[in-house]
């Protein structure tokens, strides 16, 4: 008896992506540095100094981390122009869910509407994001996924010790999506991306419960390791540092945001680069830090269609990942 | 740093200080405290650090930088160390 072993087909090749539209949501309670002051030693200014944030969102018990996916999510298919129909994966970037189980991308994929859909999380925690996006567009590239929605969301709330200074005056509530698909001209750059486990002592959770940081040591990783990472995404797509229109860091602490910028320009970087600065009013909000800026950004007029810009985010692992995307 | 004097050292800090955080170069002197004299936080040190490293050539890390309480303890330790 001859065999003749079985071929697989190859997948019709997507040769580029883009971002199709974007969303997001914060919380509705305002938290202001005052309020946080009762419960910690701290005050307005020494906030605003070492982190820049004046206030930040907290979502309410009844306010799931699943529920501002929903939302952020929905909002970005609007903006996209698609329906639900049209989508057929999900990825939430996330690392706060309450428990390991269930993972939140199939409960937000049924309740959007999005039948059958490839659902998963990824954590990569705050460069959840930038990795969801290199992800997503690599699966649509090699014909896995088509149209996918992807979504960071946090509720770091729920991890806070509310009298730790380190922590409680820096973390938020929020959730940012963009939809992704492919496209005729590429307007996603390749993922950089990596890690420095050995350092993973420096953000995690303390018992299971509360969000443990080291400042210093994490902000001197920031302020000198991630603008090179940034300057690789730049190489990557074939463009110069002055080719960025628009710098979009994960929101960590706006000392370490006007850092990278200053080494981005130091590098040939432009000085009329505009700088994300969501930070201010929405705090540090993890994976969801990056989409809600873009999105922000947009609804105030400061970026448009067609600009160039450099996504970077980085976190707990820790992790890091960024790329160069054309705005939707 | 057997090539560089405690004075250059001290000049190159008294730069640094006033790039990272805004204090006049010739206020830093040796008995100053960086936190309760020249009002600088925890974060500006670590950026004061790392400028640091890259001209005297020394490594700062976080638990040596938590003993540099004055200006002469960073000097000491960059002649020392560089």
């Amino acid at each position: 008896m001859t065999s003749t072993r079985p071929t697989l087909r190859l997948n019709p090749v997507v040769a580029a992506t883009r971002i199709l539209g974007v969303g997001s949501v914060r919380p509705e309670r305002v938290v202001t540095n005052d309020e946080l002051a009762q419960t910690m030693d701290t005050n307005d200014e020494w906030i605003r100094e070492r982190v820049g944030i004046i206030e930040r969102r907290f979502a309410g018990e009844d306010e799931k981390l699943v529920d501002m996916a929903v939302t952020a999510g929905s909002k970005a298919l609007a903006d996209s122009g698609l329906a639900p129909s049209d989508i057929d994966s999900v990825i939430v970037a996330n690392c706060t869910m309450p428990s390991p189980i269930p993972n939140a991308a199939a409960q937000v994929a049924d309740r959007i509407g999005i039948a059958a859909s490839g659902a998963f999380d990824l954590n990569a925690a705050c460069a959840g994001f930038c990795y969801a996006l290199g992800v997503a567009s690599d699966l649509i590239k090699a014909g896995s996924a088509g149209r996918t929605l992807v979504i960071g969301a946090e509720k770091l709330s729920d991890w806070l010790d509310k009298t730790d200074r380190s922590t409680a005056i820096i973390f938020a509530d929020a959730a940012g999506a963009a939809v992704v698909g492919p496209a005729e001209q590429p307007e996603i750059g390749p993922v950089v991306w990596g890690s420095a486990g050995d350092l993973v002592d420096t953000i995690y959770m303390r018992e299971h419960k509360y969000l443990y940081q080291e400042g210093q040591a994490v902000f001197r990783w920031a302020t000198t390791q991630i603008a090179p990472i940034a300057l690789r995404a730049i190489e990557a797509a074939g463009l110069q540092p002055a080719d960025i229109d628009v710098l979009i860091p994960h929101q960590a602490n706006l000392r370490i945001v006007e850092a990278i910028a200053k080494r981005l320009r130091a590098s040939g970087g432009r000085a009329d680069m505009v700088v994300a600065d969501d930070i201010i009013y929405s705090g540090n909000t993890s994976s969801a830090s990056i989409p809600m800026a873009l999105d922000h950004m947009r609804a105030a007029g400061r970026v448009h269609r067609g600009d160039v810009a450099l996504l970077v985010g980085f976190g707990a692992g820790l992790s890091y990942a960024g790329q160069v995307v054309i705005l939707p | 740093m057997a090539d560089v004097s405690n004075e250059e050292i001290l000049k190159g800090l008294g730069e640094i200080v006033e790039e990272v955080a805004g204090v006049a170069a010739d206020d830093v002197s040796l008995e100053k405290s960086f936190v309760d004299d020249l009002d600088i936080d925890s974060l500006s040190m670590v950026e004061i650090a790392v400028q640091a490293e890259d001209k005297f050539g020394v490594k700062i890390p976080d638990d040596e930088l938590a003993n540099l309480k004055t200006v002469n303890d960073a000097v000491e330790y960059v002649s020392k160390n560089g």
